[in-house]
């Protein structure tokens, strides 16, 4: 059977690690919808959910169990199949991007080296940034399909708004790109753990922008437009229920997530424990370290952005219009000069 | 018959059926999504043929941007299946003779082109879809026309931004 011919154990092993990788990051998001309400408590000082388990901490067991039990509800007039079509979609995208993360450098394991990376494919970057582009249908679609006008306004909203700033990301990112050569974001992380200082320290412009772009990628308080709920009722979700719902909601946490840990593997070092030589320690032990450094940088991304969410009020829309077009673009093409001739001058 | 040829012939299949139903959905915004579909099968097709870079540009480009300004659009108008006029013949004649001459020429094209009977998959042959021969190949070989073409996009994006300030 030439058919079958091929190495089972890497199959394998690739199959347990999306499972890990996914079930993980499905675990994290859990609690980050606890930490932004807890974080909302603080900064609006008030205790925040306290009331399942200890300090609250079953809360999103609660959460999840309330949106489960809920009935489902799919309306007569929505296109049934795009209907649900649209959540899931959604969720899907939004996962997809943990495939060309660098978790942490290679384990050994029963004897082989497992790179903690589902796949380094030579465009890594590319391919975020092409599925970043695909997560707009989720909205798009579930917005379309509901048959409501404010969905569909706000379907609308949420796509303008995405491919408006996925402009200046991608000028932003070109800027990286040309400091570090590369596409591969193991590569990427590499370089910055041998010795380089972070490409934050030459791309501080380019990060600033980059990270403005992801909040307004994620849908994130000051860019929530397309759920504006004082103008557009709750905008794209406003006719699901139940689970379908919960997909929405809990994307949009995965998306904060994942772009948290692009912008950690891409400006602040991934994996990479500053002051610390990781080849004094047993790799094993080594690839430990490398993963918690990973998870606290994104943690603090994380928070970052909750901060934001519950201190800035939201934009109008040709405020946010305005600012992606007239200032993160211009912005970013001056960054991509000011890098270009930074690198000719070096040479 | 090995894996790759299997994945080729499911993927071939599956582009024709998606580009079949393109035609064949009676509402316009189905038709869109069959065709997002299309483009993710010549997608796979591009890394078959061991050229990633054209692959995750054509699903960023045609997939991720285009697509969803046609959505937009569409969506804008409010299409409705049954509110589409009936064409006229004449209009139809006219469809049916464009697209008959732009079959002729694919046909004469692929007719001169090397032989591709039995020639499915490429994998790691030649290299020009990856990303650093083919910006080697933009920057020396091909480097008025490449420049010139990314002035006139350039052009295009200041003067939509012009154009959105007045």
């Amino acid at each position: 059977m030439t058919l079958l011919a091929f190495d089972w154990a890497f199959v394998i092993e690739k199959l347990i690690l999306i499972v890990i990788i996914v079930l993980t990051t499905l675990l994290i998001t859990l609690y980050t919808t606890f930490g932004e309400r807890k974080v909302a408590a603080i900064l609006q000082d008030r205790p925040g959910p306290n009331r399942a388990g200890p300090f609250g901490l079953l809360q999103p067991l609660a959460d999840g169990l309330k949106l489960i039990m809920k009935e489902e509800i799919i309306p007569n007039a929505s296109s049934k199949w795009l209907f649900i079509l649209g959540p899931g979609l959604a969720m899907t995208a939004s996962l997809m991007t943990c495939a060309v993360i660098p978790w942490s450098t290679d384990v050994h394991l029963f004897g082989r080296t497992i790179a903690l990376q589902i796949a380094d494919v030579n465009i890594g970057i590319l391919y975020v940034f092409a599925v970043v582009s695909m997560g707009v249908y989720g909205i798009m679609i579930g917005g379309w399909a509901s048959n409501n006008k404010f969905s569909l306004m706000s379907a609308l909203r949420a796509a303008s708004q995405a491919i408006s700033y996925e402009i200046a990301m991608g000028l932003a990112l070109i800027a990286l790109l040309m400091t570090t050569g590369t596409l591969s974001l193991k590569t990427i992380v590499a370089d910055q753990t041998a010795g380089h200082w972070w490409n934050v320290v030459y791309q501080p412009l380019g990060f600033v922008i980059f990270f403005i772009c992801a909040m307004a990628e994620c849908n994130r308080t000051p860019f929530d437009l397309p759920e504006a709920e004082n103008e557009l009722n709750f905008g794209y979700h406003q006719e699901y229920s139940s689970m379908k719902l919960g997909f929405f909601l809990f994307a949009e946490y995965v998306n904060m997530i994942m772009s948290s840990a692009i912008m950690a593997s891409m400006y602040f070092g991934g994996y990479d424990l500053p002051f610390f030589d990781e080849t004094t320690v047993a790799p094993n032990i080594a690839a430990m370290i490398g993963l918690g450094t990973l998870l606290i940088k994104i943690v603090l991304f994380v928070f970052l952005f909750m901060w934001i969410r519950w201190t800035i009020p939201r934009f109008r829309y040709d405020q946010l219009m305005n600012l992606g077009w007239k200032k993160m673009i211009p912005l970013a093409l001056l960054n991509m000069l000011l890098t270009g001739a930074l690198i000719l001058s070096k040479l | 018959m090995n894996l790759l040829e299997i994945i080729f012939y499911a993927l071939s299949v599956f582009a024709l059926v998606c580009a079949i139903m393109v035609l064949v959905s009676k509402n316009p915004i189905h038709s869109v999504l069959w065709l997002i579909l299309v483009f993710f099968a010549i997608s796979g097709h591009y890394i078959l043929l061991n050229a990633q870079f054209l692959a995750i540009v054509n699903i960023i480009v045609y997939a991720g941007a285009i697509m969803v300004l046609f959505l937009f659009v569409i969506m804008l108008m409010n299409v409705k299946k049954d509110s589409e006029p009936q064409k006229q013949l004449f209009v139809k004649f006219i469809g049916v003779i464009a697209g008959g001459s732009f079959l002729t020429l694919l046909i004469s094209l692929v007719k001169q082109s090397i032989p591709l009977v039995g020639k499915t998959v490429l994998l790691k042959e030649g290299s020009i879809g990856l990303i650093n021969p083919l910006g080697k190949a933009l920057f020396t070989d091909y480097v008025v026309p490449f420049e010139i073409s990314s002035v006139l996009f350039l052009s295009a994006m200041v003067g939509a931004v012009l154009i959105g300030k007045k």
